[in-house]
């Protein structure tokens, strides 16, 4: 039977070794197989650190992290390792090969896939993020977002459960975001796979299944991306926004325009503003 | 970035040489460096030369373009050669310039000193001319891989050498963007009292180590992430395999060394 929860914190605290501060203070959360959860909050709030939590990269002080009911211990973490794939904010300091197909080619052997695999393996995570035709291009020859997408490569290649892409796409411009975001749909379209994006993006927040928000260390709220949203005022108060579309429905509010439910895209918004006088 | 040296610069290609086993290649000017010190009467310097010479057709990459990239070397080669004929004292006196004796030796000695240091470089920029510089890595792994029984972290290395290569670009990169931010604040590293350049070198050179740093640090954080644990149960992705034209080459510079072997006096 599948576990209920892919991944599952409980009361983790976590403080790096040359700071006073916890970084966490006792966070439990849990992720769904097949879930994409995105995790917002201000610069310092602990995002980074529960994304390098999840696959062993560090280990909490305190509470257990279990991935599929198997705690991570030196023992496991390899094999988290091989379940749990992560995409980093910088595109250039991830690429480990010297062309992109060596670099997908890292982590197959790092977890010591036959070479009769590897080379199926590459071609069709290649080809999932739109690569294939790049195979031998050399790191500085690619824009971020390809190299970005070479990542992403890299990670799917090695078959994970879970992606994590922590501020995945930070550095890119919108074309390139938009890009990384259709590969990480695509990608769901084909194959059962958990995601975890960490951002400060809300309009990726929209994608997701379930938001959780980071204050301080301590997980501040938990629920779908509109849920989160309508908590407009308590969301500044920790130094978050909201998205464009839900404070125009504010204030359009505000005008005495109530809308029947909260928009959250674009379109909504749309469909919303121009049924308004059949739906009154 | 100067375009005129071509020691360590690859040229794509598809020729016998640059299809041969960079194990190979690597053995062979290895050998041929050896031997060129052996040589010592005309017959043994022609065979290794027409050893050279056929080897650099066989790349089909342009003479002109392998000489000209050998420019700064030229001008060493030279250097030796008129050292030699003002140092060395043997044989008769041939001409005598304002007093001062070039004896028949040193033209010999002096010429001898210079073949051997051409045909040193152009055989090892053949190799680089012909190989990328990750298959050179791949070869230096697989020739040292022995060495992993005295506990020699011969992966460690080959990898270290593989992930300079690839930041080789990008640091450059880095550099040509601080220096043009640099020299928007006024900075000047062209002009200037040579003490007063090394000093516009630092506001370069901090800032690029400081970004080297925190690369290193996130790359490290990236390989453990994607399960990198040493070299060991590590598969390989890129294999050497030893071809039948690889074969070939190797029998037919065994042939060349009996050749020189017989004909030296
Ligand atoms: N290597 C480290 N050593 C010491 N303290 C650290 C280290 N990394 C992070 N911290 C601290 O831990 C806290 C949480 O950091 P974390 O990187 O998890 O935040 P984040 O939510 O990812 O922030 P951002 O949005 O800026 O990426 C911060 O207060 C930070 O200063
Ligand atoms: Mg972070």
């Amino acid at each position: 039977m599948e576990p209920r929860h892919y991944i599952e914190f409980q009361d983790v605290s976590f403080q790096y070794p040359n700071s006073e501060d916890w970084a966490l203070k006792g966070v439990s959360f849990h992720i769904k197989p097949n879930e994409w959860v995105a995790i917002i909050g201000h610069n310092g709030s602990g995002k980074s650190t529960i994304a390098k939590l999840m696959n062993g990269l560090l280990s909490p002080q305190q509470g257990t992290i279990h991935v599929q009911e198997l705690p991570i211990n030196q023992e496991t973490i390899w094999d988290v390792r091989k379940k749990v794939g992560m995409v980093f904010q910088n595109p250039d300091n991830q690429f480990v090969g010297t062309t992109v197909i060596d670099d997908v080619a890292f982590g197959l052997e790092n977890h010591g896939i036959p070479r009769e695999d590897m080379q199926k393996r590459i071609s069709y995570s290649l080809k999932a993020v739109n690569m294939e035709e790049y195979v031998n291009h050399e790191p500085h020859n690619l824009s971020g977002g390809q190299k970005q997408r070479v990542a992403i490569a890299s990670v799917l290649a090695v078959e994970p459960e879970l992606i994590i892409l922590d501020e995945a796409t930070a550095m890119l411009d919108p074309k390139g975001r938009n890009s990384i975001m259709n590969t990480v749909h695509q990608v769901r379209q084909d194959r059962d796979v958990s995601v975890v994006t960490i951002t400060h993006d809300l309009n990726e927040v929209l994608f997701a299944d379930r938001v959780i928000v980071m204050n301080e260390g301590n997980v501040w709220f938990e629920g779908t991306p509109r849920e989160v949203f309508q908590k407009h005022d308590e969301l500044q108060a920790i130094g978050l926004d909201t998205p464009f579309v839900t404070q125009l429905s504010r204030h359009l509010n505000k005008l005495g325009i109530s809308l029947h439910k909260e928009p959250l895209t674009h379109k909504d918004l749309m469909d919303e503003l121009w049924t308004l006088h059949s739906t009154r | 970035m100067s375009n005129s040296v071509i020691i360590g610069q690859y040229v794509p290609g598809h020729s016998p040489i640059h299809r041969l086993d960079p194990r190979m290649k690597i053995a062979i000017i290895f050998i041929f460096v050896i031997v060129i010190f052996l040589a010592n009467n005309w017959v043994s310097y022609s065979i290794l030369t027409a050893f050279a010479l056929l080897s650099t057709i066989s790349t089909r990459i342009a003479p002109s373009f392998i000489l000209k990239g050998l420019k700064p070397v030229w001008f060493l080669i030279i250097f030796t050669f008129i050292l030699h004929l003002v140092v060395t004292k043997e044989g008769d006196v041939l001409i005598s310039v304002l007093n001062f004796d070039i004896y028949s030796g040193a033209i010999w000695k002096g010429l001898e000193i210079s073949l051997r240091f051409f045909l040193l470089i152009l055989m090892t920029s053949l190799l680089t001319l012909t190989t990328t510089p990750i298959s050179i890595t791949d070869a230096i792994e697989s020739l040292f891989h022995p060495l992993n029984k005295i506990r020699f972290p011969v992966h460690e290395l080959a990898l270290m050498m593989s992930i300079s290569l690839r930041f080789i670009p990008t640091l450059m990169q880095e550099t040509d963007k601080i220096s043009k931010a640099q020299a928007s604040r006024g900075v000047d590293f062209r002009t200037g009292p040579i003490k007063e350049r090394i000093k516009a070198v630092v506001p370069l050179l901090v800032p690029l180590f400081v970004s080297a740093f925190k690369r290193a640090e996130e790359l490290a954080m990236a390989m453990e992430a994607r399960g990198y644990n040493g070299g060991e149960g590590r598969t390989k992705f890129r294999e050497l395999k030893l071809k039948k034209a690889d074969l070939f080459v190797l029998i037919f510079f065994i042939l060349v060394l009996i050749g020189f072997w017989i004909s030296r006096s």
